[in-house]
């Protein structure tokens, strides 16, 4: 994207440079599919999903439940199921610390395996049932350092304490030796931040970290993460369909339907300026606290569902939801995600027109 | 932890209570007696019967003797054997070393292979040997126990003749090699169940297991696949065989009572037959309150024995 030109004339296709990273992109995604098969055919989760997380930025993915996000984070580690099972396509590449790019989806298993947890390293939805019950908090932290470092067991376990302690636990000592089920939602997911972060990562891809949690939790979590960041310089992939969290941490977004990016800018315009009718009506569905107690009228949900990704509409994927839909444009073809400002790209066979007011 | 273990010492009591109950009963009602052995040889009249009858306590009332059974086995009194004049403990004792060599063996080895089974069924599910493994587990669950002690016998001793056709070792020999080659047939044959068993088992408590988030958080982390296996989940998967163990010996106790008969093997199975056979009512009571306690203890220790596996069990 940093290749791209900052203004882009509508309706011209969006290419990326393929041949060469930037040097501060950590991780580039190009053309990303993933699909599964299944006995009623071939589903597919994500779909030509192109984004590039730069080094010590964080890069929100919002959208709702089956929209491709999970699946999406989960492919560029290669922890989707195996093969015939599920399909991957497209091109995944990450620069680790050492400045090497190396290209996830044609590496072999083993070297995957490498940068897993050390390079790249991942950040789960349900703190209460991602760590392994019967293990102590830090041996699991333990293993993770052991694997990737030439440290000896006890200095292994003196990183995991260290690493407790960085991600605000108290009490380490004790902590060490606990067991999961001994600890909060809260604290289960600091652990699993601090197994994340136990290789120093260049990446860090956090999917929902804060959904299972109190809001009082959330917002420590997030502090976290963002400190962390900050001290790290890490890139941050940040999967949530929690907008105020997005506002929260995140320098970019891309907004993703139906498997596919819908659109792309930075924060503030694009909550701002949303310029895909979905962006605009996430946007307004999400509750409003300045309005409390005015009961003016009822939240402004989408109608309708997300498609079925079987049999997913010819044309744009969110037109049989759309209040801006022209049958003749949006259903003809699939549209191209264009640029429309500095780094704002859209998914919108009509954003140029809607942007101008023009009736629905 | 206490009171845990007093409720569940009282409910065994209860338990034994009702046990010995209904096999006290269902032994009197049985027809014949002790003493129609006597009978049969024809040289004792009625007079002769009806006084040895009354010298062994058999004319009185059942709730008596049963009340005065229970009044002494409470006291430690376990009575003596009809049949060999000997303490009914004594005569466990001589037959328990046999029984239990024969279980813990096949224990052994059907945990071994079918925990294996199960395993490899679960993480190459649908495969030609997870179908193969299913297909030989109920095979192995509908063949009866005596039916393959018979055909194990037919093959291996007559036909082959690679295994001794039953006992427990050559008499006169009775060296560590001897009692290894007569164990191998009955260990083989009361372990077949006991494996199917083991490997349906583990093969769908791993496959929960294999689904669990946190095996997908050991895999972000980039650990060898096998220790993810191994280290996380076979150790999680494990824990459910525990309990799994403990509700399977009743099972393991009857086959061993029908391996032990095929096998002319000299434990506990085959003194209870015989036992009953010769109707020695102490000697079978006897071994019916030894191998309920048994039971219970092995489901005791098995629950017991979850909590020290299970932290999260540990600290409840």
């Amino acid at each position: 994207m940093t290749a791209t030109p900052a203004l882009v004339p509508a309706m011209a296709p969006v290419t990326r440079s393929a041949a060469s990273m930037a040097e501060d992109v950590v991780l580039d995604v190009e053309d990303l599919s993933v699909s599964f098969v299944s006995p009623q055919g071939i589903v597919p989760a994500a779909r030509e999903v192109s984004f590039e997380v730069r080094r010590g930025e964080t890069l929100a993915m919002v959208g709702e439940s089956g929209s491709g996000k999970s699946v999406t984070s989960l492919a560029i580690l290669r922890l989707t199921p195996p093969a015939p099972q599920c399909r991957i396509e497209g091109r995944v590449r990450l620069r680790a610390g050492d400045r090497r790019v190396h290209d996830l989806l044609a590496l072999p298993e083993a070297r995957m395996r490498e940068l897993r947890g050390s390079a790249a390293a991942m950040v789960f939805q349900e703190p209460m049932t991602s760590l392994n019950p019967v293990h102590k908090i830090g041996d699991q932290i333990a293993e993770a350092v052991r694997f990737h470092s030439a440290l000896s067991k006890r200095g292994a376990l003196d990183r995991a304490a260290e690493l407790l302690d960085l991600v605000g636990i108290p009490d380490v000592r004790r902590r060490m030796s606990s067991y999961p089920h001994q600890l909060s939602g809260g604290m289960r997911q600091r652990v699993m931040i601090a197994i994340a972060l136990s290789c120093e990562p260049v990446l860090l891809i956090a999917d929902e970290p804060t959904t299972a949690l109190d809001v009082t939790i959330q917002a420590q979590i997030l502090e976290l993460l963002h400190d962390l960041q900050q001290r790290t310089q890490m890139a941050l992939l940040f999967i949530t369909h929690n907008l105020g969290v997005v506002a929260e941490i995140a320098d970019r977004v891309i907004v993703m339907y139906a498997g596919r990016v819908v659109e792309e800018a930075a924060v503030l315009p694009l909550f701002k300026r949303p310029l895909m009718p979905y962006t605009q009506g996430l946007l307004r569905s999400v509750p409003r606290l300045d309005l409390a107690g005015r009961r003016c009228d009822e939240l402004a949900a989408i109608p309708g569902n997300v498609p079925d990704p079987l049999a997913l509409p010819p044309g744009c994927s969110f037109a049989p939801r759309c209040a801006h839909r022209v049958p003749e444009l949006c259903d003809a073809r699939v549209p191209l995600l264009e640029g429309a400002g500095a780094e704002h790209f859209v998914r919108c066979a009509r954003w140029a027109s809607l942007a101008e007011g023009a009736p629905p | 932890m206490g009171s845990f273990l007093a409720r569940r010492v009282g409910q065994a009591g209860v338990l034994l209570l009702i046990v010995s109950i209904i096999g006290f009963s269902i032994l009197h009602l049985a027809p014949g007696g002790p003493l129609s052995q006597f009978a049969a040889t024809g040289d004792m009249t009625q007079e002769d019967l009806d006084r040895v009858a009354r010298q062994m306590g058999l004319d009185r009332p059942l709730p008596v003797q049963y009340a005065e059974w229970l009044w002494r086995l409470l006291q430690g009194d376990w009575g003596v054997s009809y049949r060999d004049k000997q303490p009914v403990l004594r005569v466990i004792g001589s037959h328990l070393g046999a029984t239990l060599e024969l279980m813990l063996s096949s224990t052994l080895l059907a945990m071994m292979i079918g925990c294996w089974i199960g395993v490899l069924g679960a993480i190459r599910r649908y495969s030609v040997f997870d179908t193969l493994a299913t297909v030989g587990a109920m095979i192995a669950l509908s063949i009866p126990t005596f039916w393959f002690g018979l055909v194990v016998i037919y093959v291996f001793s007559v036909g082959l003749g690679w295994l001794p056709a039953g006992n427990r070792y050559t008499i006169g020999d009775g060296s560590w090699s001897d009692r290894l080659h007569h164990l191998i047939g009955p260990c083989i044959v009361l372990a077949l169940v006991s494996t199917a068993v083991w490997s349906r088992y583990m093969r769908s408590s791993m496959l929960d297991v294999i689904n669990h988030d946190y095996i997908r958080t050991a895999r972000s982390k980039g650990i060898p696949e096998r220790r993810i296996l191994f280290q996380h989940a076979v150790r999680n998967a494990l824990l459910p065989m525990i309990t799994i163990a403990g509700l399977h010996l009743p099972t393991l106790l009857s086959g061993a009572l029908v391996t032990e008969t095929v096998f002319t093997w000299p434990g506990m199975g085959r003194l209870f037959l015989d036992s009953i056979g010769y109707r020695d009512y102490p000697t079978v009571m006897g071994i019916l309150m030894f191998t309920a306690m048994l039971v219970l203890l092995g489901s005791l220790l098995a629950d017991l024995l979850y909590g020290v596996a299970d932290p999260r069990i540990r600290t409840a």
